[in-house]
């Protein structure tokens, strides 16, 4: 059988007054892909994301995600996604336990203690559970945020260049984190600037230009480190 | 790391669950940062203190001015609260994880306002002794209480509104006075006639219009940002 379409979109528009970010963009991503969206600054990744997350309605276009259209069912997109951005989305005077207590009980999740529980031992945070977010290292808030994000068992992971301001150790521990949620067949999209780290971690490249797709390959069409070239040529080309 | 996690599906939370989550988050971490209600005292404080040594006031006309005085100590501190109330949402980008959960947005609406109340209210119950013991005068009546709950609801549920637009814009410290003072003003004068008649024991009949102007407005505010809470906090 083939895989579920995750994520679709034709033709999406997306302007700010007279500036047009989205261009008529189609997209599509099935599940179990981890997709790593690449694009120069001011491209229109994040505004493209947010779009995604219901956090901005589009302009024009049709959107589905995990099977839901968008914005028309955005409560219904919003229960089976997940998201992490640059920056944590916690709360500082509240402890990591109170933070996924808090976000457990907008998602009316059942057995929330246990899942709680669960959600930090994945992230490495059981021990420092009680202490107010506002005292961990950056690193820590980012895989506090990752346990946010997967808290409600998300089908679609939205990352939106996630290792920005991580030093080398947190950037690995977030890498397999990703590998995690990916390994248990979610659809993961990604945001990033990186290459080399991205390189590793996701199915297929997907180069976003001036608010539209110019170029898309697999780890497979690519071979072993060829991604920066790919990317180059992509914005060249286009 | 690779430890494996249950399947669990998240269902709709009820509503007021949701609201009271929120209003928990909010009086939790200020009850750990303390840095939103003492900000809102400091500057009440301050603005009754500055009064009290500017203006040498008989007995008599103390009485007059002291709904008016009131009533802008608390509006210009509750400004204070409101800002700062939807900048701690707004800096770690803990409204868009508001805004990303699978819930009606009216109910991070309410939890905000009720939060924002409840800081008003907080600031009240401190504010209305000191204000009596510097001015010599006797403002803790009953009527009183209820004159500053219904003005701090109206002004809490319209404050959240426009806290929640100013936010997203750069200059959000100026912008909210500029965007709220002009639409509280009904609250504002309804609250200074009300507070004005129960400090003069006036009859309760001629207290009753401003308090039922105070009621309307509440309602109405309530239901606007009922209304247009989830496109004003939309892109």
């Amino acid at each position: 059988m083939a895989p579920a379409s995750m994520i679709k979109v034709r033709k999406l528009v997306k302007r700010f007054g007279p500036k047009t970010v989205l261009r008529g963009l189609d997209f599509d991503v099935q599940q179990g892909e981890f997709v790593a969206l690449l694009g120069p600054n001011g491209a229109g990744k994040t505004t493209f994301l947010r779009i995604l997350a219901s956090l901005a309605r589009p302009t024009m276009g049709m959107l589905e995600v995990a099977g839901y259209p968008l914005p028309a069912q955005a409560g219904a997109v919003r229960a089976r996604l997940g998201v992490v951005t640059h920056l944590p989305l916690l709360y500082g005077d509240l402890t990591a336990e109170e933070n996924l207590r808090f976000f457990g009980s907008m998602y009316g999740l059942d057995g929330l203690n246990h899942r709680i529980d669960e959600v930090l031992e994945l992230v490495g945070l059981l021990l420092p559970r009680r202490d107010p977010v506002r005292t961990f290292s950056r690193g820590m808030q980012q895989r506090l945020a990752i346990g946010r994000a997967i808290l409600h068992d998300p089908d679609v992971v939205l990352f939106d260049e996630p290792h920005t301001g991580l030093d080398q150790d947190a950037c690995d521990m977030l890498d397999s984190l990703l590998l995690n949620v990916a390994g248990r067949g979610r659809t993961v999209v990604i945001t990033s600037h990186d290459m080399a780290r991205v390189e590793d971690l996701a199915t297929r490249f997907d180069v976003l230009s001036r608010g539209v797709i110019v170029a898309s390959a697999t780890r497979e069409d690519l071979g072993k480190n060829n991604l920066l070239d790919f990317y180059r040529q992509s914005l060249v080309a286009h | 790391m690779q430890k494996s996690l249950s399947v669990i599906r998240p269902r709709s939370s009820p509503y007021l669950k949701v609201v009271g989550s929120i209003v928990w988050k909010d009086l939790v971490a200020e009850l750990r940062s303390r840095e939103l209600v003492a900000a809102m005292l400091v500057f009440a404080l301050l603005i009754i203190l500055i009064f009290n040594f500017t203006i040498e006031l008989q007995p008599d006309l103390r009485m007059t001015i002291t709904p008016g005085v009131l009533w802008v100590t608390l509006a210009f501190a509750g400004t204070l609260g409101l800002n700062r109330s939807m900048a701690i949402e707004k800096d770690r980008g803990c409204l868009d994880g508001l805004l990303l959960a699978p819930v009606d947005r009216s109910a991070i609406y309410f939890g905000k306002a009720i939060s924002n109340l409840a800081f008003m209210l907080i600031m009240a119950v401190i504010v209305l002794p000191v204000y009596s013991l510097l001015y010599n005068i006797n403002i803790l009546k009953l009527g009183l209480f209820l004159v500053v709950f219904l003005g701090s609801t109206g002004y809490a549920a319209i404050g959240t509104l426009l806290a929640s637009m100013a936010v997203q814009t750069r200059t959000r410290d100026v912008l909210l006075p500029v965007l709220l003072f002009p639409v509280i003003i009904p609250i504002l004068l309804a609250a200074v006639r009300a507070t004005g008649g129960f400090l003069q024991d006036l009859p309760i009949s001629e207290i009753l219009p401003w308090l039922n102007i105070l009621i309307g407005f509440d309602v109405i505010f309530i239901v606007v940002a009922f209304l247009v809470f989830e496109f004003v906090v939309e892109e």
